[in-house]
Order: C-alpha cells, then structure tokens, then sequence
C-alpha cells in the first residue's frame, strides 16, 4: 500500500510526481556510477593486498640478508659502531617524497626515495678498517629502505582504499535500500492521491449530474401537475360557471 | 575522502623505532635526521632490554601525531608487539606504519596490523 513505508514530504501534486520521476531516474544513474567504481576499486584493492603479501616476504628477505652485512660490519671493524654512527647522524640523505595516483577518482600517494646530496655524516665510519664492508652495508640497507618504501606506499594506498571503499559501499546501499524505495513510495503515494483525486472528481460529476437530473425530473413533475391543475381548474370554471339568472334548477327549455 | 595534498606534501623522512641493530643500519642508509637546535629532536629511537614501554609510546605518538615531517614510521615487530594495542588501534594513513624484522626476531606474519586486516577483510 503507498501509504506505509517511509515517503518525501511532498503534497500530491502532478508537479512533485515530474520532480520524483527526475529524481528516481538520477538515484538510479548514480547507483549504476557508484556501483561501478566500487567495483573499480574493489578490484585495485586486492591487487593491492596480493602485492603487500608479496612485498611483504620480500621484506623479510631482504632484512635478513642486510642484518648479515651489518653483522659483517661490526666482525670487520672489531667492535659496536651503533653508537658512533648513532652520534653522526644528522641530516636524512635518504628521504621519500609523496606522488598522486589518480584510480577513479580517488587519489593515492605513492612514495618515492630519494637521496639528498650534501655532507656525508658517516665520511669517518670505517675509516680505521672494515670501511668496505660498511659501503657494502649502506648499500644494502639502502636497498632494503626501498623495498620498505615501496611496502609503505603499498600499504598506505591499501588503507586509503580501505576507507573510501567502506565509504562507496555506504553510498550504494544508501542509494540502493533507502533513497531508491522511498523515492518509488513517493510516486506511488502521489498517483495514488491523483487517482483518489480523479474518482473524486467524477463522483461529483456525477452526483451533479444526478442532482440536476432530479431536479429536472421535479421540475417535470410540477409543471405537469400544474399543467394539470391548470387544466382541471379551466374545467372547473366551465363547470362553476353560474347560471346569472338563478334558475338552474329550471330545465334548458331546448325547441 | 582521499588525504588532501597538505597533509603530506611536507612529509619526507623516515622514523624508526627499533633495536640497535636496526637502527645502526637505517642509519647507515641515511635515514637519520635530527632536527637543528634547540629542540634537537632525532627521528629514531633505540629501543633495548631497559627501555619501558611508556618510552616506547612516547615516541611512537611523537612520531604518528606530533611530528608533521615523518612520511613513514618503521617499526620492529618485536617492538609493535610491546605496543600492539596501541599499534592495532593505529588507522591513519600518514604517517604510514610499517613492522619490519629485526636480526633476532624474524618476521611473522601472523602478528602484523595489516596483515591482520587483510585476513579480516578475505575472511580468511
């Protein structure tokens, strides 16, 4: 029935009814459109999971094998460098700046490293012995920083993606559940309304036609009876016309 | 919906929390920064046997929330593991979280955040 179920506040006009059907068809329109990126999105989403598993194996890996180099650093120099190289750190050379990527119309950064030129805070580092293996450290955990980098912007985009999926998905069941039945109630109110309206309308066409109708037929009736009146009281004037003479008791003499 | 320009166009560094051996080598990648004086703030803490874990977080919400400049924070797992609800509880995407192993803990999957997530969301 159209008047359960939650409706517009529109008075049932054929003007709203036009507003609502414009209405249902864009609700429609932008369901298709959201559904659709949602979809997009949802697909870049696992691709991205599948990559964040693999990167993130892949992590472990390197990890490891830059743990070892560091492990040889500190056999080759003979003793703890943490410290010192702890004390020279100063200003970052190895620095990520953040890129945008446009996936249907959402964007996603991506980071980027790069290396700052300038003074180098470890010139001093191994400068004793074992300065090899520490060049071959930094490269190698230079490496394994964009491996790590290239695993953040991953994640990074995965959680983005996360929340505006979430956000999509909300939109959709919205539209979908919501807007989309209570905009189709509504039209079903007004036509309804309109069509209360239009058996309104008849039935007191009707009950006008019917009255006049009547009145007619009354009207008929009247006249009719006066007309009969009428005539009767023509024959009764023939009847009551009185004799002037006074002698009605006295035969008509007829010759 | 996506994080506007600004909230990461300035972010550029790479934080580490983690044991001395992790950071020795971030370090040697040229990850270290420490701000000029006199707010001679590092971006990297050494965490070892005697730190407590209110040190920790200290330096994690220093990192995650205080600090505009850290594009990503680098995490020992066995460290997060220290932390983990304050890790778990951690959603926002700049700066982006990342537990990595160290030389004495290798990495498990099972434990991270993300991986975590990822198992939710498959239903796995």
């Amino acid at each position: 029935m159209s008047g359960s179920g939650a409706r517009e506040p529109v008075f049932p006009t054929r003007q709203s009814l036009q507003v609502m059907k414009s209405k249902l068809k864009g609700a429609q329109i932008g369901h298709d459109l959201l559904k659709r990126k949602s979809e997009a999105l949802t697909k870049r989403f696992r691709e991205i999971t599948r990559r964040i598993d693999e990167a993130k194996r892949k992590m472990g890996r390197v990890m490891q094998i830059a743990a070892f180099s560091l492990a040889e650093v500190t056999y080759a120099v003979g003793g703890d460098i943490g410290y010192q190289i702890q004390e020279s750190a100063k200003q970052a050379r190895f620095r990520v700046r953040t890129k945008q990527e446009n996936v249907s119309g959402v964007f996603l950064p991506q980071f980027e490293s790069f290396t700052v030129e300038g003074k180098d805070d470890f010139g001093l580092t191994g400068l004793g012995k074992g300065g090899q293996q520490v060049q071959r450290c930094r490269e190698t955990y230079a490496r394994a920083v964009e491996t790590l980098v290239e695993l953040a912007s991953l994640q990074t985009a995965f959680v983005i993606l996360d929340e505006v999926i979430k956000v999509v998905n909300r939109r959709v069941n919205a539209i979908e559940h919501v807007i989309i039945p209570r905009t189709e109630n509504t039209i079903r109110y007004i036509n309804s309304e309109l069509d209360e309206l239009d058996r309104e309308e008849f039935y007191r066409l009707k009950k006008v036609s019917g009255k006049k109708e009547r009145d007619a037929a009354a009207a008929e009736v009247e006249r009719t009876k006066k007309e009969d009146q009428k005539s009767q009281s023509q024959n009764d004037e023939d009847v009551e016309t009185h004799d002037v003479l006074g002698d009605q008791d006295n035969e008509d003499v007829i010759f | 919906m996506a994080a506007p320009a600004s909230e990461y166009k300035d972010r550029q560094l790479i934080a580490v929390i983690g044991d001395e051996d992790s950071v020795t080598g971030l370090l040697l990648a040229g990850v270290g920064h420490v701000n000029p004086p006199p707010d001679a703030q590092k971006n990297f803490l050494v965490v070892d046997q005697k730190t407590d874990n209110a040190a920790i977080e200290a330096a994690f919400d220093r990192f995650t929330d205080e600090r505009k400049d850290i594009a990503i924070l680098l995490i020992n797992q066995h460290i997060a593991e220290r932390i983990r609800h304050r890790v778990d509880s951690y959603t926002a995407a700049f700066p982006s979280l990342l537990e990595i192993p160290s030389k004495d803990h290798p990495y498990d999957p099972e434990k991270d955040s993300v991986l975590k997530r990822v198992r939710r969301l498959f239903g796995e």
